[in-house]
Formats: C-alpha cells, structure tokens, sequence
C-alpha cells in the first residue's frame, strides 16, 4: 500500500512540476522546494491531487514541510491519514 | 544622508533590540550592523572601490540582508538579482553594470559560476554558507568575512547622491534595463512609504516577497530605518506556517501581491478576527479585486488594509488612504507624501478627470535614468518644469475621479503583470524562438484569478514538427525565472501578422482577452 502511494505521488509530481534542470530523477527524501520544483500553486494542486485519489481532506495545518516537501514524506503523511481513516 | 545611516542609526538606538529574524536566527540592531561592517572591510581589503557595482544573488536569507548593507557600507552599488535568474541572463547583467564583484549562497554556486565564466569584470565573490569548496573563481566565504577582526572603516564610502543601487526591470525590447538609484532616490522613497504607513519601531514587519523585487527590498530598508523587527520568509509556498509566524511574532505588518491575497482567501482554516496586532497589510504591483478587499476585511476586521501602485522607476507612485477603501475600491489612490501623480494626454498637458492618458511622477524618488541606456531613459525620463528637473513617464495609461483619485486603465506597451512582477512578451518571445521547430511565437498576458495576468504562449510550429505543451514550458523553465514562464501554451497553424510580416501580438492579445 505505502509503496502503491510513494508510485503514485512520485507519478503525479513527474507529470506536474518542472524539473528546472537538466536531470529527470528525484530522490525519495529530495526537499521539493530547495529542487525548486514547487511553488505557492503548486502546493495547492498538490494538495487537491490528494485530497481526489486518495479521499483526504487536508487541513491548512498539515500544509507543512513535514508532510508535504519529499515523495517519502507525503507518502508518509498519506499513509497515516488513511490508516486513521480505517481504524476510525 | 546615506541609506547605510539606516542601520548604523538604528545600532545606535536600539542596539539590544531584534533587527532580523530568518532562516531559524535573530539578529539585532548591533549584531547587523557589527556583520555588516566587517563584511564591508572584507569587500574593500579585497579591492572593491567606491562606486562600483556588486550583484547579491541570493534567497530571502539573513546573509542576503548583511550583504545588502555591507556593500552600501563599502562605498559600493547593490543589485539585487533574483535567485531563479538562469546563468545566461545573469551574465548578461554582470556584464552590462560591469560588476566588480558577486554575492551568492551555496546552492546557487553553480549557476553563479556558470555567469561568472563570461563576465570578465567580476575579479572576486563572495559565497555564503557553502558546504564545498565553492566552485567560483577567486571565491571568499561569507562567514570568513563576516567574522573578520578588523571593523573599523576608514575608508570613504561616498555622499548621497552616489548611485546606491541598480534594481534590473523588464524593458519592451527584451533585455532587462537596470534602474539607477541614488541615496537620496532611496531614502526620499523610505522616508515617504514609511510615513503613510506610520510605521514606527514597535512594528513586525513580514515579508514573504523576494528582496530581489523592490516591494521586498524596501521592507529590509524600511524596517532599519524606523527600527522595527523585520521577519524574513522565503516564500508563501506554506501559508499555514506564515501565519503560526505572523501569530507567535504578533506581526503588525503584511506586505502581500495580489497572488498571495488569492492564497489567502483560499485557506480554509483561517478564523476571522484571530490577527488583531495585525495593524497594516499593503498591496501593490496590481490592484485587488474589490471582492477580494471585502473578503480580506472580514478575515482581518481591525488591519488597514493599504491599495498601492509603484514602479521600479521610481519605487512606489500611489497609496489609497485606507479610509477610502469602501467609497473607492478600484482606486489606487493619491500620490505618496511629498510628490506629485498626474494624468497627461498626448501633448504632454494635463488632463480633465476621467480622461485617460499617462500618467507622471515627479519627486525626490524618480530615478535618475537606466544604466547606460540613453536612448531608453529619454523616453522615461522627460524635461519637468524646472529646469534641472526631469519627471518620470510611468508608460501606465491611468484616469482620475471628480475628486483626483487615480485609476489603473493599462499598460501603453505589452508589459504584462504577472505575480507582481513585470514581464517581457519579447524577453519569451526569443527564448521560444531558441526552441527548435518554433516558427511563430506570440507571448501574451490572460486574466488570471490568482496571478493578475497568466502568461500565455501562442505558437506556430514548422511543418512536421510535434512538440507538446510540456515541451515547451519545461524549454522555457530552463532559461527564465520562475515567473516569466509561460503557465499556458496554446498551438496554432499561424498568427496574425501586418503586410511587412511581423506577427501582431496585439491582435492575439485581444482575442484571448475578448474570449
């Protein structure tokens, strides 16, 4: 499942945001912001993309760099949302 | 008076007190300016003379802010470069001020050098927090400098009429035009900003906007000057964590564009009413729906809210005095405190109310021309009514009510205004046309709810050649700063062109519009 996610945000960062340089890879823990590949837009299509996939709401306080700067850490952030979602 | 008088003034007065927060530290009024001194000794023992020009290519940073102040300091001329700026345009501007010298960070080394290797005026840089050994040649490290023994300046460092600072601004033919300020320019505008706004040293001010923009720029001037704290943000990518700052900070002061009032009233968590140290939030760079100010006012019932509008040329023009906000929303107000804003028609004379012309700004803040570019400061730059006085063309189309509050109509030229900033249809035009199978490009500006303008990228592609829309923006993401990239692009078999064959940008323009 936690892989299944990771794949899917990765996919979905790849076919939004611009890699400003040459190199078409992202590490899994790369900050997205100091790659330069986000901005204040991009964070809110980010946040709408996992809100409609994966049924989140995204509360304004979760918009944080803990949870939302690196394929891992959104895939993290993702995951433990879900898993409060079914144990509820 | 100097602009470094700014802090030095400010040590002097409140040495104790908090000057600057960012990335994680805070600094006060002594330490900055202690940093700030020792880095100017550093740039003169390391052969920077009086006048001449220094690039600061850096991010919203503490060592942006020293550095700033530190080449003032030195006798020298500041420019603040945008850290997206790509390699070849920032060679472009260090060899058109012909910089004796550059001040980067780390993680922009490697564009900086790529600059610097055909921009032979540069003989040194100085690199702050670089993890290596940076790559540039003849490369200092920030902190060596910073915290270097020798303080003492004996040099001398110049009057106020010296040039302080150069700001690069897109210009209709493509190449960015560096506007040149003097000391007297800068402080005539701090002084009349910061007395409109009634900032005092009580103030938090907090600025997310880029200090390479002159709206950013000035809140680092502003806040040494009355003595308040200046919090600095690299961005408002996390607006819920802006806000937990400008709560625990108890900011008093917001500068925003109208970009980030989009993003605002976009959070769906914000309660109205929980900000009430929040004194002022200015906007300028376009003006704010009027449902977005009522929006803004419900969120932030007890904040001033300040409509404003300025240029580079001269730093700010207008401000809406807040009281009018409700009768004048479209309004960007009057002329700032000891200046004057008028409206002229073709013949250079005044206009009745509601008429549109141009508008112009005479004062202490208009600019003194653009780095030697004659031929363009003469066309901004016109003969005033005194003799050695010379006003500032806005090339804004503008009109005034019964009452002589101005109104923004449009741009006379194709500058289009995108998150605040201006952009050059032409200055994407070429880099489109560097893109291989482009044939005919058109580069245009479409309402955008959050960006002001979007810019958009209308093209003719040669037969056969298939190239996607991502194709294109990822081209252009490679040669220009973040903003200039076009958000849309839209392919057509041909554009509209006149009998000589020059594509007519204003046809394709209209059409977007109209739609």
């Amino acid at each position: 499942m936690h892989g299944e996610i990771e794949r899917d945000v990765r996919a979905f960062i790849t076919d939004n945001f611009l890699f400003r340089d040459d190199r078409q890879a992202l590490a899994d823990d790369e900050s997205l912001l100091e790659a330069g590949l986000i901005d204040s837009m991009g964070i809110l299509e980010l946040v709408a993309f996992l809100e409609g996939r994966f049924g989140l709401h995204v509360a304004d306080s979760e918009i944080v760099p803990a949870n939302m700067d690196s394929v891992r850490s959104i895939a993290g952030y993702v995951t433990g949302k879900l898993a409060v979602a079914n144990a509820a | 008076m100097r602009v470094e008088r700014f802090l030095t003034d400010g040590a002097r007065r409140f040495p104790d007190k908090t000057a600057l927060v960012a990335g994680g530290r805070r600094l006060t009024f002594s330490d900055l300016d202690g940093m700030s001194d020792r880095l100017a000794a550093g740039l003169v023992c390391n052969g920077l003379r009086r006048g001449e020009r220094v690039i600061v290519f850096m991010e919203n940073t503490w060592e942006a802010v020293a550095a700033i102040w530190a080449v003032l300091k030195a006798g020298g001329v500041f420019s603040p470069v945008n850290p997206s700026t790509k390699p070849d345009k920032l060679a472009y501007i260090l060899s058109n001020c012909r910089a004796a010298a550059l001040v980067t960070q780390g993680k922009l080394a490697t564009a900086a050098a790529a600059a610097v290797a055909s921009a032979p005026s540069v003989r040194f840089s100085v690199v702050a927090g670089a993890k290596s050994t940076p790559i540039l040649p003849n490369a200092l490290r920030f902190e060596e400098l910073s915290a270097a023994s020798e303080a003492a300046m004996p040099w001398d460092a110049g009057i106020d009429l010296d040039l302080a600072m150069l700001i690069y601004t897109s210009g209709s033919t493509g190449q960015p035009k560096g506007v040149m300020m003097t000391h007297q320019n800068v402080i005539a505008a701090a002084t009349s900003i910061t007395t409109y706004l009634e900032n005092t040293a009580d103030d938090v001010i907090l600025n997310v906007l880029p200090i390479s923009f002159d709206y950013g720029l000035y809140q680092v001037l502003m806040a040494a000057k009355v003595g308040a704290m200046l919090i600095l943000e690299k961005s408002f990518i996390f607006s819920h964590a802006v806000f937990e700052t400008i709560a625990a900070e108890r900011v008093t002061g917001f500068p925003i564009v109208p970009t980030i009032a989009a993003l605002i009233l976009q959070m769906k968590d914000l309660a109205p009413g929980a900000y009430p140290h929040l004194r002022y939030i200015t906007n300028t760079a376009a003006t704010l729906p009027p449902a977005h100010i009522a929006r803004l006012q419900e969120l932030f019932p007890e904040t001033l809210i300040f409509s404003m509008y300025g240029l580079t040329e001269c730093k700010r023009c207008t401000w809406l005095p807040p009281a009018q906000l409700k009768t004048r929303p479209g309004s960007v107000g009057i002329a700032i405190p000891g200046t004057e804003a008028y409206v002229v028609g073709e013949s250079g004379r005044r206009v009745a109310p509601n008429e549109v012309g141009e508008l112009v700004i005479r004062g202490a803040h208009v600019m003194k021309g653009y780095w030697e570019d004659e031929a363009a400061t003469k066309r901004a730059l016109k003969p005033g009514p005194f003799p050695w006085e010379r006003v500032l063309h806005t090339g804004d189309l503008f009109r005034t009510d019964e009452e002589g509050f101005l109104y923004f109509v449009g741009r006379k030229d194709d500058i289009i205004k995108t998150r605040g900033e201006r952009v050059s249809p032409k200055e994407v035009e070429n880099i489109l046309y560097a893109l291989a199978g482009v044939r005919e490009a058109a580069v245009v500006g479409v309402p955008d709810p959050v960006l002001g303008s979007a810019v958009k990228a209308v093209l003719a592609l040669a037969p056969g050649v298939a190239l996607s829309e991502q194709d294109v923006i990822r081209h252009c993401a490679r040669h220009l700063e973040d903003f200039m990239v076009p958000r849309l692009v839209e392919f057509r078999d041909a554009l509209p062109k006149t009998d000589s064959g020059k594509i007519r940008r204003s046809e394709v323009q209209a059409e977007l519009v109209d739609a």
